[in-house]
Order: structure tokens, then sequence, then C-alpha cells
């Protein structure tokens, strides 16, 4: 049988809603355990991390490519240029290394 | 009032890049969910309502197989856990007056890269903020799904390879201001990075999807380090 594609974006919708909805509606007070708090913390950093390495070699046509704007990303991130400023920078380095070497 | 207005126009512009990167990658998402018999409104729909990628992607790959609903439910769930603590964290980043209107509304557009802006603000975080990125974002996703079904494979691959890079430079300019500033950052950067990059690429753990891989290295890492190096008060260091 035929799955109706409607049912299937519903499906889609609600669970991936559900994920996001709850831990912001049902935890509303500032968390006092300190391990928690501390692990909610370290939360962004460490996940950020994970999926931008080794993901940003991957996205790109080539590798050196990927690893060029990684390289020029941390860089300039470290010389504190804004986030405009380092996801465009990024995009330029691919941009040009793929277009012309 | 005036606070609202400026946060949600800071929103909006931090939101500019997201979107832009969004486009280029929901485009690519688009062409899957062509060959999976989308139509144009149908995939933007599915885009708009999910703001995920790894989800959209799996959702659309199990709608070409004809998978039961159940299957997608659960696959969902699995390739979107990530979010679950993304909300955690946030949860804690929302002032806690933030009534639940303001809640519901922002976690509809929690993905890595709000996420990631969303933490970065100095103190609490306005829904604003939230709103003024997502003003942009949604439609970028939605547009990018879209327009992937109507024209295929027409944008040149280098403009999309270039653009979907731009996401990544984002995370970059998110977490090393804040590593160079702080050791323990710095070297959970470090770390997450070089386990990430043994997870995909060592027989038998390159085994695990990449949505499973960052459940777990992010599970096992910020947990050490909260143990090892506890946060002391309302960070002065915190994002």
């Amino acid at each position: 049988m035929r799955h109706s594609v409607f049912l299937y974006i519903l499906v889609m919708a609600v669970v991936t809603y559900l994920i996001r909805v709850l831990p912001l509606t049902l935890i509303r007070k500032k968390i006092t355990n300190k391990t928690l708090r501390s692990f909610l913390h370290y939360v962004p950093y460490v996940t950020l991390a994970v999926m931008t390495f080794p993901a940003i070699l991957e996205a790109t046509n080539s590798i050196w490519s990927g690893l060029a704007a990684l390289v020029a990303g941390v860089l300039l991130a470290y010389f504190g240029v804004s986030l405009f400023g380092v996801a465009v920078c990024s995009c330029l380095v691919v941009l040009l290394l793929e277009l012309f070497l | 009032m005036s606070d609202n207005k400026k946060w949600y126009q800071k929103g909006l512009r931090d939101g500019i890049p997201i979107a832009l990167g969004y486009f280029a990658v929901s485009f690519t998402l688009g062409i899957i969910a062509k060959k999976a018999g989308l139509s144009p409104v149908q995939a933007g729909v599915a885009a708009a309502l999910t703001n995920a990628s790894a989800g959209g992607y799996a959702g659309f790959t199990l709608i070409a197989a004809n998978a039961g609903y159940w299957e997608m439910a659960l696959t969902q769930l699995i390739v979107n856990a990530r979010y679950l603590l993304m909300s955690c964290a946030l949860s804690q980043k929302l002032s806690p007056e933030t009534s639940i209107l303001h809640r519901m509304l922002v976690a509809f557009d929690v993905t890595d890269e709000i996420f990631g802006i969303s933490v970065s603000v100095p103190g609490s975080l306005n829904p604003f903020y939230n709103y003024g990125a997502m003003t942009v974002a949604i439609p970028g996703w939605a547009l990018g799904a879209f327009f992937g079904v109507v024209t295929g494979n027409l944008l040149p691959a280098p403009l999309v390879s270039a653009l979907s890079v731009g996401l990544y430079g984002m995370f970059l300019a998110i977490i090393i201001p804040p590593a160079r500033k702080n050791r323990v950052i710095a070297g959970l950067v470090v770390l997450s990075m070089v386990l990430s990059f043994l997870f995909a690429k060592l027989p038998v753990l390159c085994g695990i999807s990449s949505g499973m891989r960052v459940i777990i290295l992010t599970v096992v890492i910020s947990l050490g380090a909260a143990i090892l190096f506890p946060v002391k008060e309302e960070g002065d260091d915190a994002a």
C-alpha cells in the first residue's frame, strides 16, 4: 500500500517539534545541580565542534578546499572577526579555490 | 518594548548568513525530495515544518522507500535527538520568567545554527532574538527545498560547495572566541574534533550514523568535563 505524503510530513513535523518543545517548556527553572549545570554549559561547544569536524572536509567538492575553509575560519574567529564575516570568508575561500585550482 | 525590537533586529542580522547557508543545504535536500516523488510545495512545507537537515534527509529517504509511519517517527526521534540536548541547554539560557508561549515559539526552530547563535548572546536569551533569526532562516530553508525540487541540479557545483561551508564557518565563529579565553573550552573543542574524526574514520565506529555520533560524543565529553571542571557560578566565561 502507498502511504500518504501528507501523513508522512505530519509525522515528521510532530515528532521533531515534540523533541524541541518538551525540554524548553518542562524545564522552566534554573537548574541548581552543579554537575548538570556544568554539563549543559559545555554542551554547545562540544556539539558544535563535533558537528564541524570532520564534516567540513566532506561538505565541499574537495577535501582541500574544506580544510582551507576550516583553517581560515579558525584564524578569523580567533582574531575576533564577526559571525557573518567568518561565514562569508569561509565561503569565499572555497569558491576561489574551486574556481581557480 | 524597544529592547525586544533591538533583539529582533540583531536576530535578523545574525540570521542572514544562516538563511543563505540554509538555502544551499536545503536545495540539495530538495533534490532528494524530488527523487522521493514530492512536489515543490510538499517539499517546501515539509522543510518549513521540520527545519531539520538530517531529519529531512532521513524523512525523504523513508518516503521514497514507502516505509511505515512508525518507522518514520522512530527515525525522526533518533536523527533529531540532539535537539533534545540543545533544548535542555537553551532552557537554561532563557530567563525563568519567559512565558510558555514564547518557549513554544522558540522551540519551533531549534536548529544546530540557531542554537549556536542563541547560546552565544551575552546574558539571558531574549526570545525576540530567535524570532528575528527565524524570520529569515525558515524562508531560506523552505525556499531552498522548494527550488531544489523545481530546478533539480541547476545550481553550479562550486556555488553549492561554497555556500554549504558557511554554516561551519559560523560554528567556528561561535566556539573559537570562548576557547581563546578559556583553556577548558579550548581543550574540549580540540578533543571533540579529534574524537569526532576518529569516530567517523575508524572501522566499526564509522558504522554509527552522524546523528548518533553527535549525541554520544556530546554526552560523554560534556559529562566528563562537567565532573572534572565544574563551572563555578553563573559563568563570567559563559557563552
